[in-house]
């Protein structure tokens, strides 16, 4: 049920195009401006004043440094990863003009994963664990919004399983990938399925719930409807319920998603996987003193990527819903 | 005339937490092929409870349904429903609302060409062939109550039954759906039940009017043979002295013989509660 918030209305303008448009923009450009500014202002003053065993906390300043620092390291290591290459095309080359039964050998390139590897890793893992997920959760949630009898019987799991935290399942689920997962495929590592199974597991329940709510509200003039159409179990699921339920599904999904995205970066810290997770215990490890720097630079891409994982979800939700009132910020 | 529709002794008791409720005794129609019968009845006498035994959605405790000389027991497209608020699939145009119909009733009966042809002929019988792609939340609420007959009229049934298919509409575009609704009946002749709570709406349309005493146990009280001759003009009847005889015979009816008696208890009650509370509560809108 959508709310409709009324917009602010700034007092003693006149009602023109003009003054209308001065107060869009002020609204959509200059109001978010004046909140970023305040924000920066108080975390700059805000980290001057805090002392930790790594020197200041990071402000604005520092954090840009580090942001460009990361960039900087970033070409670098690209820039060695290609010599790497380079030179081994090249003693390749000479081997093979030495001795013509010569097979050329490519070893790859031993360095470790950058910031923005992390990031990419992190984006794959977090989709897996969520189309896994949805996978599960909307015939699960279709599954207990048509039975009632199903909905009782399975609501107490769901509340039970529903609070718990990633940090609570992410022991078991290494251990049972670890004795499960064994001939280990050098291209999904075991700390990345350990992830997406954390991630899957913490993220099934919005879309679950959501997707129940919104086949078991399906109002009951439609399902009288299919009744005098005689419509056949499948037909009535396929023609009625599965579009009536599109907007709840997928306001569910988007819940997920964010779940997920919260959930990945504590499963990633513990389960070693290679992301942003990693990244940010990797550095809390080191100590150095651009460390608290370069976790605030993961923290913003963190809340930045969340974001606009948000954005996207609500952008398909939008596109794929016909009921634009059940849509909310 | 041959009878299509025949309801026996039917009675319903709905479980309530409170206790069975009966709400129908004893209610015995016939409906011949081709008639247009009207269910007039106060508010929550029980009317939609016949309409939905005779569709099948809800079965009787006692007697029940003949179509045809055939049993009803589940609903079915041969007796295809108009439901007062449309009841369109919002996410489906109009045209696609009436396609899924006629593809389920018409299945292995009708090619894709002479489905689609089906299809825009109907809409096109109610007047909607300018708007068929139009999904119902871009069109009125009279052009939705439209596609709503066109659907139901495109499973080609057997007897056309109608809950109120105009009491949210206003009088304008309920008189005009009424001489849609009169135009239709002359050229296809449907058997049709329609429920109605507007007195002209009953006179003009019906051939029979079937009046409901108030309930619990709620039955038939009269039925009014209505002669006028057809094709009927609204304007013609307003001062047709038959028409308004009609008219004043089921007003007598609702307003004389099955008289609300616990409305006006309820009204002095509201007026009261009102008195009390003088600002209205806010609305929470949620
Ligand atoms: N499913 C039901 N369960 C219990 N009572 C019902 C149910 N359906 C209808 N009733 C009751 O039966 C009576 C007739 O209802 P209805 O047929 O909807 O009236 P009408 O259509 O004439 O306004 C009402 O008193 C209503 O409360
Ligand atoms: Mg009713």
């Amino acid at each position: 049920m959508a709310v409709s918030i009324p917009s602010i209305k700034i007092a003693g303008l006149p009602a023109t195009s003009v003054g209308a448009l001065a107060e869009k923009i002020l609204r959509v450009v200059g109001l978010p401006l004046a909140g970023i500014a305040m924000f920066l202002l108080i975390w700059h003053v805000g980290a001057n004043n805090i002392e930790t065993s790594l020197g200041k906390f990071p402000g604005p300043a520092q954090v840009l440094t580090q942001t460009q620092g990361l960039i900087v390291e970033f070409q670098e290591e690209k820039q060695r990863e290609a010599d790497f290459y380079a030179r081994q095309e090249q003693r390749n080359a000479a081997m093979l003009e030495k001795d013509p039964d010569y097979k050329p050998l490519i070893r790859p390139y031993p360095g470790k994963p950058m910031f923005f590897h992390q990031i990419f890793t992190s984006l794959k893992t977090v989709f897996s664990g969520f189309f896994l997920a949805a996978l599960v959760a909307i015939p699960l949630g279709i599954a207990i919004g048509l039975s009632g009898a199903l909905y009782n019987a399975v609501n107490p799991i769901i509340q039970l399983f529903k609070p718990v935290s990633p940090l609570a399942w992410l022991p078991l689920v290494t251990i049972v990938v670890s004795s499960i997962y064994v001939n280990v495929h050098p291209e999904i590592p075991k700390s990345y399925v350990t992830s997406a199974f954390t991630v899957m597991l913490c993220c099934l329940w919005p879309t679950v719930l959501n997707t129940a709510v919104g086949v078991a509200s399906v109002s009951s003039d439609l399902n009288n409807v299919s009744k005098v159409l005689r419509l056949n179990w499948i037909r009535h699921v396929r023609i009625i319920v599965l579009p009536a339920a599109v907007p709840m599904i997928f306001t569910g999904l988007r819940l997920s998603l964010s779940t997920a995205w919260m959930v990945l970066i504590a499963a990633e810290m513990l389960s070693q996987n290679p992301g942003l997770g990693k990244f940010v215990w990797d550095e809390f490890q080191n100590g150095s003193s651009d460390s608290l720097g370069r976790i605030m630079v993961a923290v913003l891409t963190i809340g930045l990527i969340g974001y606009l994982l948000d954005r996207g979800m609500l952008m398909l939700q939008r596109k794929v819903s016909w009921d634009k009132q059940a849509i909310t910020r | 005339m041959k009878t299509l529709l025949e309801l026996t002794q039917v009675g319903i008791e709905f479980k309530t937490p409170k206790g069975s409720f009966k709400a129908l005794e004893n209610v015995n129609l016939k409906v011949a092929d081709g008639e247009f019968v009207s269910l007039i009845g106060h508010s929550g006498c029980g009317k939609s409870t016949v309409l939905n035994i005779v569709a099948g959605l809800l079965q009787a405790t006692t007697g029940g349904v003949l179509l045809s000389g055939r049993e009803v027991t589940e609903p079915g497209p041969e007796r295809a429903v108009v439901f007062q608020n449309h009841s369109l699939l919002p996410w489906l145009s109009a045209y696609e609302n009436v396609e899924i119909a006629v593809k389920e009733v018409f299945r292995g009966k009708k090619s894709r060409a002479e489905m689609k042809e089906w299809i825009e002929h109907n809409l096109e019988l109610v007047h909607m062939s300018h708007a068929l792609h139009r999904l119902p939340h871009e069109i009125s609420g009279g052009m939705k109550q439209r596609v709503g007959i066109a659907r139901a009229l495109a499973m080609e049934p057997q007897v056309l039954l109608m809950d109120e298919p105009f009491g949210a509409l206003d009088a304008l575009t309920r008189a005009h759906l009424q001489d849609s609704l009169m135009e239709i009946q002359k050229t296809l002749k449907n058997t049709v039940i329609m429920i109605t709570h507007d007195v002209d709406e009953a006179v003009l349309l019906s051939d029979r009017i079937v009046m409901m005493t108030n309930g619990p146990a709620a039955t038939i009280g009269e039925i009014l043979e209505i002669d006028l001759p057809r094709p009927r003009n609204r304007l013609e009847l307003a001062d047709d002295a038959h028409y308004n005889h009609w008219r004043h015979e089921v007003l007598a009816f609702l307003y004389e013989k099955q008289r609300k008696v616990e409305d006006f208890a309820q009204h002095a009650k509201k007026k009261n509660d009102t008195k009390t509370e003088k600002t209205p509560r806010m609305k929470v809108v949620s």
